[in-house]
């Protein structure tokens, strides 16, 4: 694969992409791990939500 | 399954769940078949290999609007039908379509310089793809600086609605003003002008662009959905505490 005189124009493009892409999924991530942290904090505490409630 | 099921926070954890392993195993196939087609495609006879930025460029254009249009419908059902998942959908797409938009923008500018002979010029595609970026900041911002989501959620809303108008005007500057972007070439009245060579690859990334799009989007509403329970049982929790 040639990608000829403008190669660093073409692989920076890449780059950027490809750390825009792997930045957001790692934010997604943990935001996701953090949160079912935070849930399971609440729930080992009994605290449940209104609709798991008796009566 | 009703559509209106899908409108149970519960049920649609559980479907997320059920449906994101497959998705994401679909977007990395597709992806690495993509890349592979796109970084073995052959030169443009004008842009040389440089025609491999557009590859990430134009999908991430599509879906920076795309974006926009989902956020504008998911503001309807805010303030319309308030569907319980409507501003959670809206919430979680604004920093997925920021993130496509800032790399079209960043893509385009790195295309521009050996291209045209330039990183930016103020030309009307350019400069309202800016805007859309400046927009979806101006509704993260009113998300995440809001004392009160709820009032947060229905002034994203009203931004969202206001700034589609932006979409339009992004469409068709091509055509309404003369600029130095070039006209439509994929789709447009009379077919694609782009050789299927090239062609093949852009659509394989595009698709693979939707399904990471429909991944992420879908993983960022589950992680919402989630923070506004915990959100509402810590309310519940502390209402206990004073009573």
């Amino acid at each position: 694969m040639n990608l000829g005189p403008h190669a660093d124009f073409i692989v920076a493009a890449y780059a950027v992409t490809l750390f825009v892409v792997a930045a957001l999924i790692a934010w997604v991530l943990l935001d996701y791990s953090a949160q079912r942290r935070i849930l399971g904090d609440l729930e080992e505490r009994g605290v449940t939500r209104r609709s798991r409630r008796k009566g | 399954m009703a559509v209106i099921d899908l409108a149970n926070p519960t049920r649609f954890l559980r479907i997320v769940d059920r449906v994101l392993p497959w998705l994401i195993g679909a977007t990395v196939f597709l992806l690495a078949v993509g890349l592979y087609r796109a970084l073995n495609a052959p030169d443009d006879y004008q842009q040389g290999a440089t025609v491999k930025i557009m590859f990430l460029h134009v999908p991430a254009a599509w879906f920076g609007m795309f974006g926009w249009a989902l956020m504008s419908v998911a503001a309807l059902g805010t303030l319309v039908w308030r569907h319980p998942l409507a501003d959670v959908s809206g919430k979680a797409v604004a920093p997925i379509g920021a993130a496509f938009t800032f790399i079209c923008l960043v893509t385009g500018s790195l295309w521009g310089r050996p291209t045209w002979g330039t990183y930016w010029v103020w030309d009307a595609r350019l400069t309202s793809m800016l805007v859309l970026l400046l927009l979806y900041l101006g509704v993260l911002a009113l998300y995440w600086t809001a004392e009160d989501p709820g009032r947060g959620a229905r002034a994203a809303a009203i931004l969202s609605l206001v700034g589609a108008v932006n979409l339009p005007i992004i469409k068709f500057s091509v055509d309404w003003w003369n600029t130095l972007h070039q006209p439509a070439s994929v789709f447009r009245i009379g077919g694609s002008t782009i050789d299927p060579s090239l062609l093949t690859p852009l659509l394989i990334m595009a698709l693979a662009f939707t399904l990471l799009f429909v991944a992420l989007h879908l993983a960022v509403m589950r992680n919402e959905i989630l923070r506004r329970r915990i959100r509402s049982m810590r309310l519940m929790q502390a209402q206990e505490v004073h009573a």
